[in-house]
């Protein structure tokens, strides 16, 4: 059973991290469309993989946002990833599988997964 | 939207958009009455009787201001295909009200879907505001309080992963004490 105990115990491992994440200016951001049309397409379990990943992965450079309609509501669930000095980097009809690929490719390993992005997807 | 957890996301997000401090989630599951109740209670900026009037009929809404769209409609519709119904109530600069009723036994009525996921959502993006979700199944209930959980953490960010994926499990576990 999950407990409030538990919580404390990782609220003092992350106080130890904290120095480490405020330092990470160079860090990336991963932002998920969860307007209404993103919520009906899938985005929900999109972010929570995210999430999943980049907590197991311990990506302390990573954040995940949320945002609005980004206006193509035909390609969501969308997600684009935000790293300094580099082009912004946009991925459509995204799904939980797809989400954890990217992680692992673009976010850790630095590939960009471009058969799932916009510009493969509108040729 | 094919689960109630799912409408539950995008209609807290209207509150989210009025600028609340403190939203209120009630589920209310009477299945020896065959009513199922959501409610979604805010102290956000609420809104005029005129732009209440109109507030579900989607293409009134949409093109004009941002703050509602297909949201509430899609959210009434599922309501009325079974029978049930969806009633807002709103006073400019207090709050909105928004109380949607099901018949819980129809063939149409949506599952109640991942309501741990939607709170995880919810809470991730809108750090400084409190919500209080509740959950009743018949004499079972179950309450999820953000400000507890502020409290415990102090000045750690609830927006880590970490803590998000605790706030999920705590909740799945919550909810599958009070559906035992």
């Amino acid at each position: 059973m999950k407990s409030l105990a538990e919580l404390e115990a990782i609220k003092n491992k992350i106080k130890n991290q904290v120095e480490v994440r405020r330092d990470a200016e160079d860090g990336i951001r991963i932002v998920v469309g969860m307007a209404t049309c993103g919520i009906a397409a899938g985005a929900r379990p999109v972010l929570a993989a995210l999430v999943e990943e980049v907590g197991k992965r311990n990506l302390a450079n990573v954040s995940v946002a949320q945002t609005g309609c980004i206006g193509m509501c035909r390609l969501e669930p969308i997600v684009e990833i935000y790293e300094a000095g580099k082009e912004r980097v946009t991925y459509v009809k995204m799904n939980e599988e797809k989400a954890r690929k990217v992680i692992a490719d673009h976010i850790v390993n630095g590939n960009i997964v471009t058969e799932f992005t916009i510009g493969a997807a509108e040729k | 939207m094919l689960e109630l957890s799912l409408h539950v996301l995008d209609i807290v997000n209207n509150s989210v958009k009025a600028k609340a401090s403190k939203i209120e989630i009630e589920i209310d599951e009477q299945v020896q009455k065959n009513i199922l109740t959501v409610s979604i209670r805010d102290n956000g900026c609420g809104m005029d009787a005129e732009f209440l009037k109109n507030v579900t009929d989607p293409f009134k809404t949409t093109r004009t201001t941002r703050k509602v769209g297909m949201g509430l409609s899609l959210f009434q519709a599922a309501a009325e295909a079974t029978g049930g119904n969806l009633v807002i109530k709103s006073q400019l600069n207090v709050g909105t009200e928004v109380v949607v009723t099901f018949t819980y036994d129809h063939i149409d009525r949506q599952p109640m879907g991942d309501m741990a996921e939607t709170m995880q959502t919810l809470v991730s993006s809108n750090e400084s505001i409190d919500f209080i979700y509740r959950h009743i199944k018949d004499q079972k209930e179950f309450v999820f309080d953000t400000a507890q959980i502020k409290e415990i953490l102090g000045d750690v960010s609830l927006n880590n992963p970490e803590i998000l994926l605790w706030i999920k499990e705590f909740i799945n576990e919550g909810l599958t004490e009070i559906n035992s």
